[in-house]
Parts: structure tokens; sequence; C-alpha cells
């Protein structure tokens, strides 16, 4: 499975991205630069990233606590989303994200 | 001045679990210790982050919140008489004439002692800034991330943006004060204690305050002295909110700090330390818990506890240089159980 990480200079990666891993994680081990200070216990909102409209409506809905933490973060639009919330499945595969000034500044 | 200083055994930045738990090996060794945090209470991120949520990985605890885990925590340095200067950040680290760390924080405090102990977690827990053109040149003129003086805002046009306890709270205590107050949050929604959204929300029916859904994309102002914030609203036009005084409430983030400045080598942010004493390249310094960095490290609250008591083994002999260390267990030392009060009379 693949996931395709935009950083903060529009450049996009291909990420390798393993089943039942959060979205978190994977751009972690992909060596992008992802603060997720809280270690993805959905507390801090340094993991936010903008999720690719086509994306948008495959994901599982926002629960209230990811809505309330997402109160933390910053530029927040639409298709934003905390990924430490997002967990990895194989209709997810070629997933589009993009990293925000919360998650990798 | 050295006269005001503070003397002890070993001085520990950062009052988080693995913080908490060295001042436990350190008393059992008879060090008498000192902590520095920059929150108001005990616990770090368990404090902070994760009050309320279980942790499943505490040897012999199934489940135990981060509230729960520093209370305990707590109880068991309770004999040892820690001493905390809580709201205060070590800022600067110097050597004294005969040989001891003087710690300095940004309140004024001075703490002398043989051993420093480094257990800042991710570091600093500091107001985060919103990523706002130009904030800085507003920055402690008309920008502020938290209230020293209430005084300072009698009469200002006020703009709180945030929509947690901290933004909520200054709305209501600065409301009388203040000449107007606008509330601004993302969403007409609110994570803060109920009774004070409600309070809130009676004041905005009683047109004593006024709240703006949206978020602030510009500050507008001249030489530090904000005039107006835009307001981007999340359908429609910009809207410029006319204000004397920003106070943005975004929660805090972790910044290392000073910590970076004294003279301990790092690598990516973190202290290097060798496995056998977590001692970082300046002897009698240590680092423990997530601020060290070594092959094979694991950010777990147990991994630090591990390495809270290698250290105190090693802080052991430059504390007591002329004693033996006598490795003893709490089970069946009486003298270990004399020291956490529980000896047999």
């Amino acid at each position: 499975m693949k996931l395709f990480v935009t950083d903060l200079e529009g450049e996009q990666h291909e990420i390798e991205a393993m089943p039942n891993w959060t979205v978190m994680e994977i751009i972690r081990d992909g060596d992008q630069p992802m603060r997720a200070e809280c270690g993805g216990s959905c507390a801090c909102a340094t993991c936010h990233v903008y999720v690719a409209q086509e994306w948008l409506n495959k994901l599982p809905p926002m629960e209230d606590e990811e809505r309330g933490t997402l109160d933390g973060g910053f530029e927040v639009e639409p298709n934003s989303r905390l990924s430490c919330q997002l967990i990895m499945t194989p209709d997810l595969d070629g997933l589009k994200v993009t990293l925000t000034n919360d998650s990798s500044n | 001045m050295t006269t005001d200083a503070i003397s002890t055994d070993v001085v520990i930045i950062g009052a988080g679990p693995v913080g908490l738990f060295a001042v436990f090996e350190l008393g059992l060794n008879d060090m008498k210790c000192h902590l520095i945090d920059i929150l108001d209470k005990p616990g770090g991120q368990c404090a902070e982050l994760y009050p309320e949520k279980p942790i499943y990985d505490i040897p012999a605890l199934p489940i135990v919140t981060g509230h729960g885990l520093t209370e305990a925590l707590m109880k068991q340095i309770e004999p040892f008489n820690p001493v905390f200067h809580f709201n205060q950040m070590a800022e600067s680290l110097t050597k004294t004439e005969d040989g001891k760390w003087r710690v300095v924080t940004d309140a004024g405090t001075v703490i002398e002692a043989t051993v420093l102990v480094i257990a800042a977690g991710g570091g600093s827990f500091v107001p985060k800034k919103p990523p706002i053109k130009g904030i800085e040149e507003y920055e402690a003129k008309s920008v502020f991330y938290s209230v020293r003086r209430m005084e300072t805002f009698r009469d200002r046009h006020i703009v709180i943006a945030g929509g947690g306890d901290s933004a909520l709270d200054w709305t209501l205590n600065l409301q009388p004060l203040a000449a107007k107050l606008t509330l601004i949050h993302r969403r007409d929604e609110f994570r803060a204690a109920p009774d004070s959204v409600n309070k809130m929300r009676e004041l905005v029916a009683e047109g004593k305050i006024d709240l703006k859904i949206g978020q602030i994309v510009h500050l507008n102002g001249a030489g530090g002295q904000i005039e107006s914030v835009t307001l981007k609203p999340e359908s429609g036009h910009n809207e410029n909110i006319a204000c004397d005084s920003l106070l943005p409430f975004y929660g805090l983030t972790m910044k290392l700090g000073p910590v970076a400045n004294f003279g301990i080598n790092l690598h990516q942010n973190l202290i290097p330390v060798d496995t056998e004493k977590f001692e970082s390249d300046v002897p009698t310094i240590f680092a423990i818990g997530d601020i060290n960095s070594y092959p094979g490290k694991l950010k777990l609250i147990l991994s630090g506890f591990h390495e809270a008591a290698l250290m105190a083994q090693q802080a052991f002999h430059y504390v007591h240089p002329n004693r033996k260390l006598r490795f003893q267990y709490t089970t069946s030392s009486s003298d270990l159980q004399t020291k956490l009060g529980v000896a047999a009379e």
C-alpha cells in the first residue's frame, strides 16, 4: 500500500503504508516531518494534515474528540484531519495528504 | 546572588513521571532533590496532555490514568520531601567556585547542587503561537499568550482566541474590566468546562461580549500595536474586528528551550547519554526519560524509570564521594525502610 505525502514545500513523497498503522505513524516511519507530540493519543493537534478532496468521503467520520482536539490546530480547513486518528486500510491505498504548519513546522 | 541560593544535592529539571521517580531512587541513596517545572503541577505530559487517558504499559498497573500515575508517584516520593518550583523554567546554568551547578530560573530562583538531572521530556510546555504572518512584531506589546496582571487589560478592546478552558476562563475574568471583549473560535462548540461555556453564552446574550466564529488570518496594526484582526468565517466574507489587545489561547506545545544553551552535547534536540549511568557528555549532568537518546532508546515511561535507577547509582558517587554505595532491597533493608518511614518499631 502507498501513502502520498506532500510536504510544506509542495513536494510529494510516496511512502510505504502498513495496514492498521495510523497515517501519523506511516508518515513518521517514512521519515517525513511529523511532530505528533502526544504520540498519537488525540491530545495535541500536532499531527494535523489536509486530506485530498477525492479521499475525504472514504475516511471514517470525525469523532467529537478529534473535532475538539483540532481546536488546538491552526489553519484548519474542511479537509483537516488528525493523522493519528486515520487508520490505514486497503481501501485507503493511495491516500493523499498534505502536511501543515502544525504537524511539520 | 549566592547568598539567596538554595543548596541541595540534586536539581531535577522536569517534574514528569521520570523526574518524580528519580526523587525516589535518589532518596533511597540519601540525596535530596529540588525539582523545577514550567507547569503549575507535577506530572508533565501525563498531567498536561492526557490526565484522563488510560495508560496500559506501566508494570504492575494494568490500567492507570496520567493523573492517577502522577498521584501515585507523588505519594511514593513523599518520604523524601522533594521541593517543587512550579511555573518556572530553568533558564541558565553556570558553575560555582566550589564546583557545584547553579541553576537560575526565569522567576529568579537560584539553586545550587552537585548533580543536575535533566528529565525534561519533550521540552518545556509553552503556548502555541498562531502561524500568522508578522505576529512576532506584536508579541509582548499587544499580543499576549498569558495574563500576568489583569489590570494591564483594563479599558482595553480585547480579542481572545480559542475554545478551551484558558480562552473561556480569561473571557469571563477579563470581561468586567474590558472596554470591549470579543471571543473568537473556529466553531460554535467549546471544549471548556460546561459551566464556563454557559456563563460565556449568558454574557453573549446580554450583549456584554461578542462571539465570532471563524479563524484569524491577519493582524493589522503598526509598530507592534495591533489595531484589528481579520477574521475568516467558515463561509462568507472576511471581517475586521477592531482591538488593541489579542490573547491567543490554543493550548501548549513543547520546546526544548534554554536547556539547548547549557553547553551539553545535543543531537536532534535530544541529549546523548551512555547506557550505564545515563550521563551526558558533561560529568555530573544526567539526562533521563524522553529527552535522552542512546542506541535502542524507547520513549516509554518504564524506560525512564530504569534510567532513573541507574543514574542514581552514579549520582551517589558525586554527592557522597567518601561513602561506599551499598546496594539494598526495600523488602529487606531496615535502613531503606527507615528512610521510607515504614520501619518496624
